[in-house]
């Protein structure tokens, strides 16, 4: 599992690993026990069968260690669903919302002031699109963007987002349900038609984060990745200054792509769930 | 011998009927519907088997090379159904109809018209069900767990759902008859703490059915009055809600899962002791374990959903009541250990499944447990992770199970030995590509890499190519089994004594092999030291 890059991003991943850890020594006591057992209490060795059958003590203990190693990951992983449900103090809002095949952002608001317009589409890019036909000839091995590949997990227009900056976005979803999941950030949450969920997350470095729809939403549900590009605050301000303007202006192409949905409106009341 | 006293001597004037429709569609007789079950459960194997074939045919490499995305939607979804409602539980529902009787002492099922009905239904069900493979819309697509809206979209919803329904009412009849049998046709001694832990794990079973098969049922319908009359149970545009579904889909759901192995820790703690020559450890502690599993499943159903977005409060409930099942869990793979430690154990094929059983087991149980933990599932859900997980518990947990029991009780069912050369080829075959399938699968879960995708990024492409090669090479070792069972069954000369297994205990070791037409018309009697899990006085 990867580490992440955000400032909760490390909590799936320390869970991940001590809870490997901690299976892999419960693993190795059992399994060994067992082969010791295989090994040493086989007929074709002698062995006899022995005629015990229940020591209470024995059994006391291994119900209550586990009770112990239970809680003491309950008690951690307790800490890490808290944090991750407070979304308060947020400096910006995304909305996203799920389609049949394409993810759609709009930038609702930024340190507190309201954005107007800026909003748009993301679906797979063209190059992968080709690839992935049936029998389209085409290797994915040859899906690269800078040496990487990046064969069903580009789009043709990323979220652009800042860094260190705590984005809270809200989720939702026009047709079916869908779940935005980008690795790097640690969750996925899912987009439900009718329900808005609100989640944060804060990226320490820069980059481009990519990640797929986790929720089966029909044929092209293997086809809608994700793309998140983090970049310094000065930066993302002078992008959103950019698309702000080109918002401004009469044209059509533009303005089609910007167009908002008539489905769920942004300031819809966001699920309780995760207010506290 | 016991049987010399309880088997009747007229059996050849009453034996099976001569004419093979009336034996075998007319039948109520619970070994004959017990066969049933079970040659239905293999086909049904097969046929599910075929599905996930083209699943790993298509996922050998990136690209999309034999099928399109709609095609592979239907066969993860049909792979599913297929599996657990034509393989899985069936395949229990044989074994409990062969073997409660025989091992409580009773001389057949307590219902057995109703029990010839609950079989015939299936038939009929999975025949609706895979024939939409073939009408113009193509079968359901929309997952085995039918989300709306998603599920809404196709055309099959119809037979979908009555194929459900059929099937729920087929379980239902046949664990009002497994309870009906075992509370009411126990023989005199019998006492309900004496039953073999496979009798136990059986009537808890059925409990479990009777309270959540008709949840699916309610479930189901409302999807069908949604898709076709208009309402709006779960539709957001008309203020209903898709989350519900979920919840009463896994309020069935969870249950459901504990219906596919609690039989399968009982077949497992019935082969053990036979192979260890030792008694089970902690009879009692083994049946509360499996009551406590089946109370627990009741409220840990909203661990498949914590990803929806549910309250901080919902997320902390639901994970701590999911990681307490670990610990009567913990408790079972602990006295099979146990049960092995100071016997004197000789490794047969029933117990080389049995013991790999506990192993992968135990790690489906592992990769459990890191999924309890919420924040972590918060990457795992929804990741091929949770595919490993649940394929170790159900193909190396459940069906490990009824192939260990085939072979446990098929010299009972048929007087011959099988092979015991080819049962082992069978079991290393299939114990050793069956984790080359799954366990890279956990890599691939880790690494990113969602579920139901029929293509993929090439940095995925290693572990799933090798994963497809164990796919095709466990696909292929299940047909040494079916040539093991025929040759078995057909031309084995070798016969079968009553007790097949040197340290067997129990009343179906008391009859003759094979077991007569009719056993028990008189009740035996009971010697407590015949039983399977030897002193329970405390």
């Amino acid at each position: 599992m990867t580490r992440g890059v955000t400032t909760w991003s490390g909590e799936p991943y320390f869970l991940n690993n001590v809870a490997l850890g901690v299976c892999v020594v419960i693993g190795i006591l059992v399994f060994g026990a067992m082969f010791i057992a295989m090994f040493r209490f086989r007929k074709s060795r002698g062995a006899v069968a022995e005629k015990w059958s229940h020591n209470t003590t024995l059994e006391i203990v291994w119900t209550t260690i586990p009770v112990i190693i239970l809680i003491a990951l309950a008690y951690l992983a307790t800490g890490g669903l808290r944090t991750f449900a407070d979304t308060t103090g947020s400096e910006m809002t995304v909305k996203v919302t799920g389609y049949q095949w394409k993810w759609r952002y709009d930038y609702v608001e930024y340190k507190g002031k309201a954005i107007e317009s800026v909003g748009f589409m993301s679906k797979l890019d063209r190059e992968s699109d080709e690839t992935r036909q049936l029998n389209s000839g085409l290797d994915p091995k040859n899906v690269k963007v800078d040496g990487y590949n990046t064969y069903l997990i580009n789009v043709d227009k990323p979220l652009v987002v800042p860094v260190g900056t705590k984005i809270r976005f809200v989720i939702t979803a026009g047709d079916v349900i869908h779940s935005w999941w980008v690795p790097a950030l640690g969750w996925k949450m899912d987009a439900i038609p009718g329900i808005v969920n609100a989640t944060w997350t804060n990226i320490n470095e820069p980059g481009e984060y990519r990640g797929q729809c986790a929720e089966l939403c029909g044929q092209d549900h293997g086809f809608m990745p994700i793309v998140v590009k983090a970049v310094p605050k000065a930066d993302f301000e002078k992008w959103l200054a950019e698309q702000q303007a080109q918002a401004k202006q009469p044209e059509p192409a533009a303005a089609s792509t910007a167009e908002k949905p008539a489905t769920a409106q942004v300031d819809a009341p966001v699920s309780q769930g995760h207010q506290g | 011998m016991a049987h010399d006293a309880t088997h009747d001597h007229h059996d050849d004037h009453h034996g099976a009927p001569k004419n093979f429709f009336v034996r075998w569609c007319m039948s109520t007789n619970h070994k004959d519907i017990g066969t049933l079950y079970l040659v239905f459960s293999l086909l049904m194997f097969f046929i599910g088997g075929s599905f996930a074939m083209v699943i790993r045919a298509e996922l050998f490499k990136p690209g999309l090379q034999l099928v399109q995305p709609y095609f592979f939607n239907e066969m993860t979804t049909m792979h599913a159904l297929v599996m657990i409602f034509g393989a899985v539980m069936p395949a229990f529902v044989g074994l409990g109809n062969w073997m409660i009787p025989l091992m409580i002492g009773a001389p057949d099922m307590a219902l057995p018209r109703m029990n010839n009905l609950s079989f015939w239904i299936l038939p009929f069900a999975f025949a609706l069900l895979l024939s939409t493979l073939f009408l113009p819309g193509g079968g359901p697509a929309g997952g085995w767990t039918m989300y709306p809206p998603l599920s809404l979209q196709g055309d099959s919803v119809a037979y979908l759902v009555f194929a459900v329904h059929l099937m729920g009412i087929s379980s239902i009849m046949g664990a009002i008859n497994i309870i009906a049998t075992i509370l009411n046709m126990r023989a005199p001694g019998m006492d309900l703490l004496k039953m073999p832990v496979f009798v136990w794990s059986w009537l808890i079973t059925a409990f479990l059915l009777i309270a959540v098969m008709p949840v699916l049922a309610g479930a189901v319908t409302m999807l069908l009055t949604d898709k076709y009359f208009g309402t709006s149970f779960f539709n957001a545009a008309g203020g209903g809600d898709p989350v519900l579904f979920q919840h009463i889909f896994w309020f069935f759901g969870h249950p459901e899962v504990y219906i596919m192995i609690l039989p399968a820790f009982g077949l497992v703690s019935e082969i053990i002791p036979t192979f260890a020559r030792k008694p089970i450890f902690g009879y009692k502690a083994m049946v509360f374990a499996i009551a406590s599993i089946a109370f627990l499943s009741f409220i840990v159903w909203a661990h498949h959903m914590f990803a929806v977005g549910l309250p901080l409060g919902g997320e902390i409930f639901f994970m701590y009541a999911t990681m307490l099942i670990a610990v009567p869990t913990g408790v079972k793979v602990f006295n099979w250990v146990s049960t092995m430690w100071g016997g004197s154990m000789t490794f047969e094929t029933p117990m080389l499944f049995a013991i790999a059983f506990v192993i992968l087991f135990t790690i489906g149980g592992f990769s459990g447990l890191m999924l309890a933990l919420a924040p972590a599932d918060f990457q795992y859900h929804d990741t091929y992770f949770v595919v490993a997980h649940f394929h170790y518990v159900l193909v190396t947990g459940a069906i490990f199970a009824i192939i260990a029991a085939t072979y446990y009780w098929l010299p009972k069912w048929t007087g011959h030995m099988y092979s015991e050369t080819w049962g082992k080829i069978h079991f290393w075959n299939s114990v050793i590509w069956v984790n080359v399938l799954f366990f890279p699968q956990h890599f691939l879960g880790l690494a990113g890499m969602p579920r139901r995708i029929p293509d993929y990024n090439v940095a995925f492409a290693n572990f799933n190519m090798i994963s497809s090669i164990g796919g095709f090479l466990f696909g292929a070792s299940q047909l040494i089994f079916v040539g093991v069972v025929l040759h078995c069954v057909f031309f084995s000369k070798k016969k079968a004594p009553d007790r097949v297994w040197e340290g067997a205990k129990g009343l179906e070791w008391t009859v003759p092999s094979p077991a007569p037409y009719h056993t028990f018309e008189l009740p035996p009697v009971i010697h407590d030291d015949e039983l399977a899990h030897g002193h329970i006085e405390d």
